[in-house]
């Protein structure tokens, strides 16, 4: 989509510019004159949604580092400093802390707005991987920055999580402690979780840079899922999509808002505000909420699948959960982009989305925990549904949406029809 | 529009798991009570802060500490002692007059001794004990949680809080052995605590002649608390206000804009 | 005709009213973000703990016969020295002429513009107090108890500044006397060191 340049510089420096480096031809290119399929839905507005919240991440992030203190014994006290002593910090603390939740949410929407309108496919697959390199980032970011609070979630998180390392056979024992940097969690571990968590954000902007690029070679997906063919079926992005862009952007900045003054700590844990203590762990050790639906496909493996134990089955399912989505453009064999024409893997995307909502639901909860209850047994103990069998139905549906149904799907369904372009998609349906 | 209304029901169904998961465990769910600093707008009641501060000072400060506290705290903006006489809290009186009311442990003197001093508004309230260690030592190896955040660090904080100093007239259950030095609380997880009752009647006597009943005890002590772990509480929430008004204002704007751009346009 | 006036009204109009709400748009914008900005530049001031120690109250019944403390008071050394009549009649003796700076160094209300003689150095001539750095390269002065110089004052090792007994520089390589820091007493004992601009203004300096 990304034709030939338009952009004709008007004054003499911007002309002198242009011939040294022609940064603000690209900026045109790419935000001002870019064509933009017109028929783009507020789906599409989480994109820049993210994008501003990459920024306030990193900007209250390396504020909040001019006063946090990576030790042991101080980083908790740190942490409560800034939010009572130093100027604003209560708000840029908060900022930061709901921020990551928020910056998930938009994720996560983004994530699924992709699945439905099969925007990871030709010609956009290199896109779609580098999104999900974002994600991985995201998430080892969002963890190790859990961490650097030092409260007993971030301690037992932190140890729960790098114990799954020790599942890995062979290797295990020696990656974990190479990531701990000694025999437990400790300090060799925070200061090099808090090194990171200040990089990582900065590799994520690269990626996103590469990201946009490969957003713009391709240009816009849309929800026909059918390609702009002509000047008629887009919109230069600005003043269009930026207005569109900077509306929804606004609307969700309230709802943040909204949890940065009034609830600022619902999305975290109370447990968070104890301060660490390696002797007693709290009674329920739960990540955070945008962790929980893998978190339940780590626990749902609670059988040995051959030689491979319980464990190392679990770590393997919950890493495999992401890494299903790097192949996941050749694991679709429609020809067709968006689920608006195929009517019956759209109700098997229904209930992949309400799958992943159940599994962190499910993730939340104690594995030996009911669903349900059926009756009781001997001793007067009620029976019933098991979380953990909850668990594992939902891991296998999580599975076999990608490994079973989008490849069968694409060659039984047969899809409805669909408009010749854009312009016609737009201008033949009311819109319901 | 399809997708829009899969993401309203997946959202809904987000927020039911939300509201199941913070019903488990076994011990009894907190008694809801209405706060004064509680809703967009509550502030807090600076006079029950007071009567709480009394309180932790008379009863709770014999074992509990409140490390995170300065006396300051006491007169900065927010504070039960904030006074516009003295925008500087170091140099409130009542606060100086509380703060060498304690002596401080400071130190080394030119001969390398630690010695005593009255206490600065710059100073922490002195904890009981010495270290964790002696705290269990005195307490029948159970350590009392320091008081400066535990109205954050328990769900339903407040509410959990009242609720377990009103909790120890209760009966004790018939399949519950109660072994000495613990008391019985259906509040508390498991049921079983070793800090008996703290409060009774009359326990205090109110420098503002306020009756102290259990349940005045109770809201004011759990007020300070509350103060205590969120001392910004009526900034953060004067300040959203003005950040939320101006934002809907900015998204009407916008959205106007948003109208007369595409007016035009088919989409 | 009519119809050619309906396209005139609307292009005289639609025009202004559209740019009306971009303007409004982006000035709210702009506003937002200024606004913004504020607590993530504020956050670098001096927090409420740091600022809680920006005054000190220092109790000086026991800094008597010509002895004297050191204090730390925002981060840096306070010299408080009680000065013997003798000493106080020796700092007095000394013409203004003698004085390389002849500035008082003493910014508290009413002594900024004042001369260098002893009286304006202090607020009680018993007491002296300044601040210990050497005006030269902020090195640490010796007092009393280790060498006060060639003018029983105060000696800087690091490149040899000779400071009287008020503190002033009289020979070597730094520029200025030792400036006084806001203080008053708030009591015969008690002298508070850094001060509100409202406590600067009755602190006393003028009337002295």
């Amino acid at each position: 989509m990304s034709g030939p340049s338009t952009y004709e510089p008007k004054t003499g420096f911007t002309r002198w510019m242009d011939q040294r480096l022609p940064i603000i031809r690209l900026g045109y290119d790419s935000f001002v004159d870019f064509p933009t399929p017109r028929n783009l839905n507020y789906w599409w507005t989480f994109g820049g949604i993210l994008a501003i919240f990459l920024v306030i991440q990193i900007i209250s992030g390396i504020v909040l580092a001019m006063h946090y203190v990576p030790h042991e014994s101080m980083a908790f006290e740190s942490l409560e400093r800034i939010r009572r002593d130093v100027k604003f910090g209560w708000l840029i603390q908060s900022m930061h802390a709901n921020g990551a939740s928020f910056f998930f949410v938009a994720v996560y929407i983004h994530m699924f707005r992709g699945l439905y309108y099969g925007s990871y496919k030709a010609p956009r697959e290199i896109l779609w991987i580098l999104g999900v390199v974002i994600y991985l980032l995201m998430m080892a970011t969002g963890f190790m920055g859990y961490v650097l609070p030092w409260g007993q979630m971030s301690y037992w998180g932190a140890m729960v999580i790098t114990n799954l390392i020790g599942a890995l056979p062979f290797i295990g024992d020696a990656i974990r402690e190479w990531l701990w940097g000694g025999f437990s969690v400790g300090q060799a571990t925070l200061s090099r979780f808090f090194s990171l968590h200040y990089l990582l954000p900065f590799v994520i902007a690269a990626v996103v840079a590469l990201h946009i690029w490969a957003l713009h070679v391709p240009g816009n997906g849309n929800p026909v899922g059918i390609e702009p063919k002509s000047k008629k079926d887009t919109l230069p992005f600005h003043p269009f999509y930026t207005v569109k862009d900077g509306f929804a952007i606004i609307v969700y900045l309230i709802v943040f808002a909204a949890f940065v003054f009034f609830l600022p700590n619902v999305l975290g844990h109370a447990d968070n505000f104890i301060p660490a203590d390696p002797l007693s762990t709290p009674a329920h050790i739960v990540p955070e909420w945008y962790y929980l639906p893998f978190y339940a496909i780590l626990r749902a493996i609670t059988f040995d699948i051959g030689p491979i134990d319980a464990k190392l089955g679990g770590v393997i399912a919950m890493f495999g959960a992401i890494l299903i989505l790097f192949v996941l453009p050749w694991l679709d064999t429609s020809k067709v982009r968006s689920m608006r024409f195929r009517p019956v893997t759209r109700v098997f995307f229904i209930l992949f989305v309400l799958a992943c909502l159940g599994l962190g639901w499910c993730g939340a909860k104690n594995p030996d925990d009911l669903v349900f209850a059926i009756g009781h047994d001997a001793e007067g103990v009620a029976t019933g549904f098991k979380f953990v069998w909850f668990a594992q139905l939902l891991t296998f549906y999580y599975f076999a949406y990608f490994l079973i149904v989008l490849p069968v799907m694409g060659l039984i369904e047969k899809p409805l029809d669909r408009p010749a372009s854009i312009e016609a998609a737009v201008l033949g349906t009311a819109k319901a | 529009m399809k997708m829009t209304r899969i993401f309203v029901a997946a959202l809904a169904a987000l927020g039911l798991s939300g509201l199941a998961w913070a019903a488990s465990s076994g011990q009894r769910a907190p008694e809801h009570h209405h706060w004064h600093n509680a809703g967009p707008f509550g502030t807090f009641d600076r006079e029950a802060v007071q009567r709480g501060l009394q309180i932790y000072q008379e009863v709770c400060a014999s074992c509990h500490s409140l490390d995170l506290i300065k006396f300051r705290n006491l007169g900065e903006t927010g504070g039960p002692f904030e006074s516009a006489e003295f925008p500087n809290a170091n140099d409130n009186p009542i606060v100086m007059q509380i703060a060498a009311g304690y002596m401080i442990e400071d130190g080394p003197d030119d001969a390398g001794d630690m010695f005593e001093r009255p206490g600065l508004p710059s100073d922490a309230f002195p904890s009981p004990f010495a270290n964790p260690q002696q705290a269990r030592g005195s307490n029948g190896g159970a350590l009392p949680p320091d008081l400066s955040l535990i109205v954050k660090a328990r769900s339903h904080g407040a509410d959990y809080v009242r609720s377990l100093l009103l909790g120890y007239d209760e009966e004790v259950p018939e399949d519950v052995h109660v072994a000495a030095g613990q008391h019985y609380n259906p509040y508390f997880p498991g049921g079983l605590l070793a800090m008996a009752s703290p409060l009774s009647e009359g326990i205090v006597t109110y420098s503002d002649g306020t009756e102290a009943t259990m349940e005045q005890m109770s809201e004011d002590i759990v007020t300070f608390l509350t103060w205590a772990a969120d001392p910004h509480m009526e900034a953060r929430k004067q300040m959203g206000v003005m950040v939320l008004l101006y934002l809907f204002i900015f998204a009407i704007l916008v959205y106007i804009a948003y109208r007369q751009i595409w007016a035009n346009v088919k989409h | 005709m009519t119809e050619q006036n309906g396209a005139l009204g609307e292009h005289g109009q639609e025009p202004s009213r559209r740019d009306f709400i971009y303007i409004a748009a982006t000035g709210a914008a702009a506003i937002g973000g200024g606004l913004a900005i504020w607590p993530f530049i504020d956050q670098m001031n001096p927090a409420a703990d740091t600022l809680a120690l920006g005054s000190i109250r220092v109790d000086v019944s026991t800094v008597t016969d010509g002895t004297e403390i050191t204090v730390m008071w925002r981060g840096g050394p306070v010299f408080i020295r009680h000065r013997t009549q003798a000493m106080i009649d020796e700092a007095r003796a000394v013409p203004l002429g003698d004085l390389p700076d002849e500035a008082s160094r003493n910014l508290n209300a009413g002594m900024e513009n004042a001369s260098a003689a002893d009286e304006n150095r202090v607020l009680r001539p018993e007491y002296l107090i300044v601040k210990g750095n050497c005006t030269h390269l902020g090195c640490v002065p010796l007092g009393i108890g280790a060498d006060t110089g060639d003018y029983d004052g105060w000696y800087c090792p690091c490149h040899g500044s000779h400071y009287d007994a008020s503190a002033r520089i009289r020979r070597g390589p730094a520029p200025e006397n030792l400036p006084v820091p806001d203080y008053y007493f708030e009591s015969e004992t008690t002298v508070k060191i850094g001060l509100s601009p409202d406590e600067a203004a009755q602190s006393g300096w003028v009337a002295s």
